[in-house]
């Protein structure tokens, strides 16, 4: 098993690399408008060869107790499952089938009333088969992170089965 | 025991104590989760995150429980949690239940497993640490 040197390069399996680069704005486009990321309201905000950030306004609904106005710790897993997940897909330069294997989170502090939420993800590793992803988010400065972290997915052959 | 109040983050998923589950296990609160649009990931399967959510609230619904079984109702602060994705959620109601492995006075080893028709082919579990008595992690 091998790194890939460049994202367009394909050592690791998989589609053929051709045509169109994967695009993760359109791709969030695409998922982040249904289901669980577009009921949460997950936008775009940019992406490198190997990192994807995406973010979600606070809501009254996504919130852990309604004194404090804190946003469940969920939301946040939810936001860095699809930010680690699209930066797998932005290294390798195209789209492959995978599921989330396992993902950790380390909670610094809450998340405050009224902050935007921020999540970046990168995936630092690629093999054959396993997306290695660490992850962080933030309510707009990095160096002030509110959660770590660090994850698993990995390609399946066919999900529509 | 009684029902846990959830946060609007759980009555937002439609997340609610299970009424009639499948089969009682007996201890902690079993949590309920029906399909919708707003627990969908790829079409036709649960989203990881939707999954997750379920087993956090089930996890912070068994501590409370043995909290106030124990006279003790003292706030609580998640500091981290680890989820393991076994099988893929399909389109229907998902159960799940927190497990405590160990409930000290400054904190919590926390499990929890979700399933859906068959309560041992579990399709996800989370292993939390949780602070009581809102201390922070820092």
């Amino acid at each position: 098993m091998s790194d890939t040197s460049g994202p367009t390069d394909n050592p690791v399996g998989g589609m053929p690399v051709g045509g169109d680069k994967f695009d993760p704005e359109m791709a969030n486009q695409m998922m982040g408008n249904i289901g669980h990321s577009g009921f949460i309201g997950m936008n775009y905000v940019g992406h490198g060869d190997n990192w994807v950030e995406l973010a979600f306004d606070w809501r009254e609904d996504l919130v852990a107790d309604t004194q404090s106005g804190i946003i469940a710790s969920s939301a946040v897993i939810s936001l860095l499952d699809n930010a680690c997940s699209l930066s797998i897909w932005t290294r390798l330069g195209y789209f492959r089938p995978q599921v989330t294997m396992d993902l950790r989170l380390d909670y610094l502090r809450p998340s405050p009333s009224g902050e935007r939420v921020y999540g970046k993800g990168v995936c630092y590793h690629m093999t054959k088969s396993v997306g290695f992803v660490r992850g962080i988010a933030h309510n707009g400065d990095p160096e002030k992170p509110l959660a770590h972290a660090t994850g698993t997915f990995i390609r399946v052959g066919n999900m529509l089965k | 025991m009684s029902a846990p109040e959830l946060p609007p983050y759980a009555r937002a998923l439609d997340i609610g104590v299970a009424k009639n589950p499948p089969e009682l296990i007996g201890g902690a609160p079993i949590l309920s989760m029906p399909f919708s649009e707003k627990v969908q990931g790829r079409p036709g399967f649960l989203h990881g995150g939707a999954i997750s959510g379920l087993l956090e609230m089930a996890a912070i619904a068994a501590i409370h429980s043995a909290l106030i079984e124990a006279g003790n109702d003292a706030p609580i602060k998640q500091a981290n949690v680890t989820i393991d994705f076994m099988r893929g959620g399909l389109p229907e109601m998902t159960y799940a239940q927190g497990k405590i492995a160990r409930l000290g006075r400054t904190m919590a080893n926390v499990s929890a497993f979700a399933w859906q028709g068959d309560p041992d082919r579990i399709i996800a579990q989370g292993h939390m640490h949780y602070l009581i008595g809102g201390k922070k992690p820092d």
